[in-house]
């Protein structure tokens, strides 16, 4: 923190002034805005800012060296790409939240998406049915795996890596016959990442709708705060805000437009992002997902099932892996042994991490599901343009998630020095 | 003070095994009124306040809250009763702000969903009513200092408003001027009305704000004194044993038969 919270720690008796001057006030104003955010800054907590400027950075040199990378079908093939690593890496921030990691997701995906295809395709189970089971089945192993961890005591990292085995071997047994069953076409798997509202008015009217609904809950949580005597937004800044959010939702409004219109892929991906941040930020569940993450013997003592919050946490990270890992069968046409292998796994932890969550759990974000996806599949996108061997993107992709978790291990440290443990 | 003690304890035992922790222990406390629990390490002290709040089911005596016998198994019954404990490691968490410390395990709801305006609003009424001063009550819990954590963590034990409030060492890490802070908000509690009863090492602390010291030894009562009329080196006396008690006599005794 800045200079002004240590100056009230040694602070002696306080004056019972009208306000203390020794309070975090901020002015109000955009020059508020700017010593808010130096001083957010200088004590380490970086929130996105990494992120974005490495968004900015990979988009001017991959434009500089194929002018393609941004065009309207490469933006649109990014955002259809993200949306399976992009939902299991909501999960992962979960897990992360509580500290605690999960090796097992892209296994989960696997046997997910085996799941799917030998209910559905091998053996003509209603197809709806069939997804509904293997969502449900990834729930389930999520929660076998935090049952481990959470009643028995086993280190998650174990249990996971256990699980990582495991269920990858079941995946190959249930792929066991075929090897490969492809995603029937008009099914609901093939439609995940195949189908695009071409209607125009889909994408602009999504981008409104986000951007009205936006503007209106920070007009009533401000009038609200107001009436009640806090600190509230002045409405210059919701406008600028809202005017910044407007511009991105368009321009991407647009681009979709350009190619092949608003993909069923970014909208579930979308819907899953703002849902999870929803329960994260504002329900008393993720309230308490954040305290087990930052102090597990004290939310115990403050009444919270620890637990129980650990088991559904692992859960949630396998219902979300064999979701997207039918996003992913969808997009390579179907379901394989090797689906969910590779670099599924780190990919999606990474995403996380370079987004902007922390890996000693208890501080992060869902939306860094989003921004850190965004990052490592337009390095990959950029690197597929420039025809470059997967060898290395995998080098490239290794270098990016060191610096993340170099970024987040400095601003640590740096939030310790300036008096945050 | 009311005649009815809020809380009143009638021979407690405890005992873990083959270790006797409590014997017979006494305890009475009103309303508007601190106590001190004082006694050497492995004297009781911890264990009676924890059979207080639940963590340790007596296993002989009885527990009157205001004048009526009462069970206490759990932590939560403690709770239900009026009962809040503020341990010595603050069980605050880190990451979280002031607000959301504050309200952990009990948030304000508004259809179903956390209200964080009420809670902030709540909270800074809470504070204010204490005099407690921190940055604002936005910042993580990590970014304040010892003391404005403990009264943190003091006001987070008044959320439920209780009307007994037990102080595990809430100076054994201050500073001078942390501790100063906290021996002001138990002045503040007793003026509100409520029952603290304090622990502590330090007599200084105790001679600042409790009006009666209890003292432990061996899990047993040692006696019980008016803080204003009763000298330093006779607390000290009896929590170390040196007044006429069983050891004494011993001691006295062996020296005879030495003679």
């Amino acid at each position: 923190m800045s200079h002004t919270v240590q100056k009230a720690s040694s602070g002696d008796a306080a004056p019972t002034g009208a306000v203390d001057p020794r309070l975090l006030v901020r002015e109000q104003g955009f020059k508020g805005y700017l010593t808010e955010f130096k001083r957010k800054v200088r004590g380490g907590e970086l929130g996105s800012i990494p992120v974005v400027v490495g968004l900015i950075v990979i988009g001017v040199i991959f434009q500089s060296l194929d002018s393609s990378f941004l065009s309207a079908g490469s933006l649109s093939n990014v955002s259809v790409y993200i949306a399976g690593q992009g939902i299991m890496a909501v999960g992962i921030v979960f897990v992360l939240l509580l500290g605690e990691i999960d090796l097992s997701i892209g296994s989960v995906a696997g046997v997910g998406a085996a799941l799917w295809a030998v209910l559905s395709v091998s053996n003509g189970m209603d197809d709806t049915l069939a997804v509904v089971l293997a969502i449900a089945a990834g729930a389930a192993i999520g929660a076998f795996h935090g049952f481990f961890f959470a009643k028995i005591g086993v280190p998650a990292f174990v249990v996971t890596l256990a699980g990582f085995l495991g269920w990858s071997g079941l995946q190959i047994w249930m792929m066991g016959e075929e090897g490969t069953i492809n995603t029937p076409s008009g099914g609901i798997v093939e439609n995940l990442t195949n189908y695009y509202f071409s209607d125009i008015a889909a994408a602009y009217g999504l981008a409104t709708v986000g951007v009205a609904a936006f503007l209106g809950s920070s007009l009533l949580d401000s009038r609200r705060r107001r009436a009640a005597g806090l600190p509230f937004r002045p409405v210059s800044e919701i406008a600028l805000r809202t005017g910044v959010i407007a511009v991105i939702a368009f321009v991407c409004a647009y681009q979709l437009n350009q190619a092949r219109g608003l993909p069923l892929a970014l909208v579930i991906f979308l819907a899953v992002l703002l849902f999870a941040d929803f329960v994260v930020r504002r329900t008393t569940y993720g309230r308490q997902i954040f305290a087990v993450g930052g102090n597990a013997e004290a939310a115990r003592r403050a009444g919270i099932n620890v637990e129980k919050i650990r088991i559904t946490v692992f859960a949630i990270a396998g219902l979300l892996a064999a979701f997207g890992g039918l996003f992913i069968a969808s997009q390579s046409g179907g379901a394989s042994k090797s689906l969910g292998s590779g670099n599924v796994l780190m990919n999606v932890i990474a995403a996380a991490v370079i987004g902007g969550t922390s890996l000693f759990g208890g501080r992060g974000k869902i939306w860094s599901a989003l921004l850190g996806m965004l990052v490592i599949q337009s390095i990959q996108q950029g690197l597929n343009l420039l025809g470059m061997a997967s060898e290395i993107q995998y080098m490239i992709t290794g270098v990016v998630l060191l610096a993340a978790v170099v970024i987040d291990s400095v601003s640590r440290k740096t939030q310790k020095s300036a008096g945050r443990t | 003070m009311s005649a009815t003690p809020v809380l009143a304890l009638r021979g407690i035992s405890k005992r873990f095994g083959a270790v006797q922790a409590l014997t017979d222990v006494e305890l009475e406390i009103h309303a508007g009124e601190v106590v001190a629990l004082v006694g050497d390490n492995g004297a009781g002290k911890s264990t009676l306040v924890k059979t207080i709040a639940g963590v340790h089911p007596i296993d002989e005596g009885a527990i009157h809250w205001e004048g009526r016998q009462v069970d206490i198994h759990r932590p939560h019954d403690a709770q239900d009763l009026g009962i809040a404990t503020v341990y010595q490691d603050l069980a605050l968490c880190d990451n979280l702000d002031v607000v959301a410390n504050l309200f952990l395990g009990s948030e304000i709801r508004r259809a179903g969903i956390i209200d964080e305006v009420a809670m902030e609003k709540r909270a800074k009424e809470l504070l204010d009513t204490l005099s407690i001063r921190i940055p604002s009550v936005r910042i993580p819990i990590a970014s304040l200092s010892g003391g404005q954590r403990q009264v943190v963590a003091i006001a987070r034990a008044l959320v439920g408003d209780p009307k007994v409030v037990i102080l595990d060492e809430p100076t054994a890490a201050l500073g001078v001027e942390q501790t100063a802070q906290v021996l002001d908000l138990v002045e503040r509690l007793r003026e509100r009305g409520l029952a603290v009863i304090l622990i502590s090492h330090n007599m200084a602390d105790v001679k600042a704000v409790a009006d009666r010291v209890a003292v432990l030894r061996l899990g047993r009562n040692n006696g019980v004194f008016p803080v204003r009329t009763t000298s330093h080196e006779e607390i000290i006396a009896a929590i170390t044993g040196a007044t006429d008690n069983a050891v004494t006599r011993r001691q006295a005794r062996t020296t005879e038969a030495g003679l």
